[in-house]
């Protein structure tokens, strides 16, 4: 018996199958997993990019000198006082700002995506035009907020202090309105039910936010933590467009000096390869911690 | 209200136990509401609006002090962006004013007594944007689509592993995957090429275009193509001609999304090109160490840069909540 043609022609699904997922698997494997591998050998060797020598293997070296260097503690710790400081203001302001908005009003969908235009932007250029804002003299900052003279005007990039809340401020401007986008979301879900119920029982207005507002917007607020913590702790474009780590090393976040361990200066490799390492443990660590608190509130 | 019976009240009862809060308060509480919203919401613009205006800005105007809210726009800023100029002397100044060949970013540059010499990196830079952006979606898109639809229509063994470990590839710092990427790259000669970029991006967001896919798929009704299989269609030909046409939304969606991230990425190009194919993110702040910042022209650039991103958030409003989550939240 003779098949017709197309029949011979046909896929079987294990083939479609093969044939659809193994590009994208090929693809990730040869541009992110062997990456990963390379250079968690790297790691443990001493070598550099631009020397001919070969890596030479020296076992927890690099992690020995990075963990018992408080030069690496302080950026650690400015990435950490970072993050806690970004993520609680950002859930702060992008709650109140979906509170404000939830209800409907003339215009208020524009004004939601308006509101959600910096998030979409390019961090590094929107950090370059906020370095023009924050320039003490001409900058719109200062005079916005009052200091119209300059020698007594605060130089917000000049101050090791100042320069990290600067870099804050942006962050902050930049992604509550992505907790905006998921408290709305959150809130739009809740049953009318519970205020009905809540309403018939009288309960005071700051009760209704405690006991049915909050608890379930929670999970979605989680889920808004979890993706910020992770990107703050990445943090690397906003910090080069805008002080590009300094005065000094004031504002370098871990990422900054991972980019001039790597890429400039002596190009370290083996001890940049170990630094990203202790980064992507951290980040896999506290992403468990929070998945894990994620599952428990979903369940309870 | 119109069925009244005699022995009604006179009044209309409002059956609400929220009567309390039925009147004037509500009304003043929801204007002031969305006072406060629009508030926020020109906070929001503010940045955004003032590098727009400081585009149009002369070089003195940009850094006057205090900064000029109103002042006569012109297009040096675009001029000095985009072209390299060199400072004549008084008596070929003299000459250049004679000339009748000049088009109109001379006689920009000739106010402040320069003449154009050729166009600058930035055009280059821009381009190189736009070819690897462009080329990297379509890529992730294609292939992203193929594997959404397989983890979607298929029993896949160990597929939430796979689906996760799709996942768990964007979560890696950058940083951390450039340094052996950066080796293979030099080693394979893809170092400061268009291929190499477009490689990572569309490696970037290959993880992105699946998960988002496979939302969007799992949504179109499986019965539609099983009716097509019985009548039928190949498996392929159920894919192209009742799948693909129903998810068109989500593929726009996720393309425009893959564009942006690919539009705005920073980290690699800066450390994996240094000029042939530098993209427009690292090459607006390098013009801030060179001699005197010429502000005008850098949000003249910012501005050509981020028109296409704010245009395309407006044109996904609907999707943001899908795409910021990578699917993990489809309802807002």
């Amino acid at each position: 018996m003779i098949k017709s043609p197309s029949k011979r022609r046909q896929l079987s699904d294990r083939n479609i199958i093969l044939l659809f997922i193994l590009p994208t698997m090929i693809i990730l494997v040869l541009m992110n997993i062997y990456p990963l591998f390379y250079s968690l050998y790297l790691s443990f060797t001493d070598y550099s990019v631009i020397s001919s020598v070969a890596p030479k293997w020296v076992g927890f070296q690099n992690y020995q000198t990075i963990l018992s260097d408080t030069r690496f503690w302080k950026h650690f710790a400015i990435t950490g006082q970072y993050t806690i400081i970004t993520v609680a203001l950002q859930m702060l302001i992008g709650f109140g700002l979906a509170l404000l908005i939830k209800e409907k009003f003339w215009g208020s969908g524009i004004i939601t995506t308006l509101i959600l235009v910096p998030m979409m932007l390019s961090p590094v250029v929107v950090g370059l035009f906020w370095r023009l804002m924050y320039h003490p003299s001409y900058g719109i900052v200062n005079y916005l907020i009052g200091f119209r003279n300059i020698n007594t005007a605060p130089e917000w990039l000049g101050s090791p202090t100042l320069a990290l809340w600067a870099i804050i401020i942006v962050d902050v401007w930049m992604w509550s309105p992505f907790v905006m986008l998921l408290s709305l979301a959150g809130l739009s879900a809740i049953p009318d039910y519970l205020y009905e119920a809540a309403a018939i029982d009288r309960a005071g207005s700051w009760f209704i936010f405690r006991r049915i507002t909050l608890p379930q917007v929670m999970p979605l607020l989680l889920i808004a933590v979890l993706f910020r913590t992770i990107e703050a702790l990445k943090q690397f474009d906003l910090v080069m467009g805008i002080t590009g780590g300094g005065p000094g090393d004031a504002t370098e976040t871990v990422s900054v000096r991972l980019y001039r361990e790597a890429f400039q200066g002596q190009f370290d490799t083996g001890l940049s390869s170990a630094l990203a390492y202790i980064v992507l443990i951290v980040i896999i660590a506290i992403s468990n911690l929070y998945i894990r608190q994620l599952n428990k509130v979903r369940e309870g | 209200m119109a069925l009244r019976s005699p022995s009604a009240p006179k009044q209309d009862v409002v059956i609400s136990t929220r009567v309390d809060k039925v009147g004037l308060r509500p009304a003043l509480l929801r204007n002031f509401r969305a006072g406060l919203a629009v508030v926020a919401a020109l906070i929001m613009l503010l940045p955004a609006v003032w590098m727009s205006m400081t585009a149009f800005k002369s070089r003195p105007d940009a850094v006057s002090v205090p900064p000029k809210v109103f002042f006569t726009p012109t297009l040096e800023g675009f001029v000095s962006l985009l072209t390299d100029r060199r400072q004549l002397s008084n008596t070929e100044l003299e000459d250049y004013k004679q000339r009748t060949d000049l088009n109109w970013m001379d006689k920009l540059a000739l106010k402040r007594g320069q003449a154009i010499i050729g166009w600058s990196e930035f055009p280059k830079h821009l381009r190189n944007s736009i070819i690897i952006s462009v080329t990297s979606t379509f890529l992730s898109i294609f292939f992203g689509v193929l594997a959404a639809y397989a983890f979607s229509r298929f029993k896949i063994p160990g597929e939430s592993d796979l689906l996760f470990f799709i996942l768990s590839t964007r979560m890696l710092p950058p940083v951390v995957v450039t340094i052996p990427i950066f080796l293979m790259y030099r080693a394979l000669g893809l170092f400061d090429t268009h291929i190499g970029l477009i490689l990572l991006y569309t490696a970037f967001n290959l993880s992105f275009a699946v998960w988002l896919m496979k939302g969007f798929i799992d949504e179109i009704p499986k019965e539609y193509e099983e009716a097509a299989l019985v009548d039928g269609y190949t498996r392929l030909q159920a894919f192209r001609k009742i799948v693909l046409p129903q998810a068109i939304t989500g593929i726009a969606a996720t393309t425009v999304f893959s564009f942006i991230f690919a539009w705005n990425e920073y980290a690699f190009a800066l450390m994996l090109t240094s000029s042939a194919a530098r993209t427009a993110p690292p090459s607006l702040p390098s013009r801030i160490g060179t001699g005197g910042v010429e502000w005008a022209a850098i949000a003249a650039g910012s501005l050509l840069f981020l028109i296409p991103a704010i245009i395309l958030t407006f044109a996904l409003r609907k999707h943001l909540l899908r795409g910021v989550t990578f699917g993990a939240i489809r309802k807002g």
